[in-house]
């Protein structure tokens, strides 16, 4: 038992192994800018999300497994990856008509 | 107006599930209502607490303070749930007879009914904090379209209410026979669903491993975001490109409640 515990915590603070890429995203009236990101393929990802709107907007994406609340005037760490070639979609769900974007790894 | 009333509803839902399983799962114990009511209550307040420090919680563990905050959550919420249902298999049957020969609360019900009241106010807490940052957004936001806004969000809120209630008043239709079998069963399921849920924000946040990512993808089925996909999620804990990290972690959880389950169950009643 005490080994399958360390043999965990091992494995967990492997995979604390910090992003190969960092990209940067900014809300702003209720948009993402920009609304397409490109990403390299197979890579983990830090999105940091600048939220420079007043108003708290939750990044949500199906596709990146992703949800996270970013409140206004703050900035805010979403992990993703390593993705396979393609385009995944994300929006904020607080303003979903407007905040749309799309994230391309390739 | 509907889109707010369609955001609030899916956060919403959740907790209303949650706490019309429990409310049906205590039926018996005594002074139960006030118990479900303060951990609602709790719950409420503790939501606008976290809304209010959303930015403090989100810096800590270096940007991942949410999703591990969440995380924490929903595992004492599970470690409650797996109490209460290994409470259950031990004195499920007495109850069972006791309630039905008086038809009535049964007065030695020693269960920590406590253990229930953290489960609601935590799944209160989760979910009601995004509302109640949502509903800040709206209000930060001002204007004409914000009174149209919280209606919506009225409308949502009142909505999920309704299928809480629908979920619990079906439960009590069930024959007493059966019925702490069906409340346990659905209480395994929302646990292991909650546990899932756990690992999958480490995940997200880096701690856990994903193992296979995603090992299958029923989206073209049953979509994340259909009705019946958030409805299954909330009560199984369904996800529709779950990892294989994700699906250990349900079926390690509900194989040890099951464990926990059955050794009481087998143990001869004491006196």
């Amino acid at each position: 038992m005490f080994r399958l515990l360390c043999a965990a915590l091992a494995m967990c603070a492997a995979a604390q192994a910090f992003a190969d890429q960092d990209v940067s995203l900014v809300i702003e009236n209720h948009r993402f800018v920009p609304a397409e990101l490109r990403v390299a393929a197979g890579q983990k990802i830090r999105i940091v999300v600048d939220n420079r709107d007043a108003t708290p907007e939750e990044f949500e994406s199906q596709k990146l497994r992703a949800e996270k609340v970013i409140p206004g005037k703050s900035k805010g760490v979403v992990m993703v990856g390593p993705l396979k070639p393609g385009q995944y979609s994300f929006y904020g769900e607080f303003n979903e008509k407007t905040a749309q974007g799309v994230l391309i790894a390739e | 107006m509907l889109g707010a009333a369609i955001i609030v509803f899916r956060e919403v839902l959740e907790a209303a599930l949650i706490i019309g399983i429990i409310a049906a799962a205590t039926r018996g114990l005594p002074r139960r209502g006030m118990w479900i009511g303060s951990g609602i209550l709790l719950g409420v307040g503790g939501a606008c607490v976290v809304a209010a420090l959303t930015g403090f919680i989100a810096n800590l563990a270096s940007g991942m303070g949410q999703e591990v905050f969440n995380a924490g959550v929903l595992c004492v919420a599970v470690a409650m749930l797996a109490w209460h249902n290994i409470w259950m298999a031990a004195h499920g049957r007495e109850l069972a007879s006791m309630a039905r020969q008086t038809g009535q609360a049964v007065s030695s019900g020693a269960e920590p009914i406590t253990v229930l009241l953290v489960v609601i106010s935590m799944a209160v807490l989760r979910e009601g904090s995004e509302v109640a940052l949502f509903l800040y957004g709206i209000f930060a936001q001002g204007g004409v379209s914000a009174m149209g806004m919280l209606m919506g969000g009225l409308l949502g809120l009142a909505a999920g209410v309704v299928l809480g209630a629908t979920l619990y008043a079906g439960l009590l239709r069930i024959p007493m026979r059966w019925f702490f079998g069906v409340t346990s069963a659905l209480i395994l399921f929302l646990a292991a669903g909650m546990a899932g849920q756990a690992a999958r924000l480490l995940i997200q946040a880096g701690y856990l491993p994903a193992l296979a990512d995603p090992l299958w993808d029923s989206s073209a089925w049953i979509g994340q975001d259909s009705v019946l996909g958030s409805v299954l999620h909330a009560l199984a804990g369904y996800d529709a490109q779950p990892t294989g990290m994700h699906v250990l972690v349900y079926w390690v959880t509900a194989i040890l409640i099951l464990i926990g389950m059955l050794r009481e169950a087998r143990r001869p009643v004491a006196a």
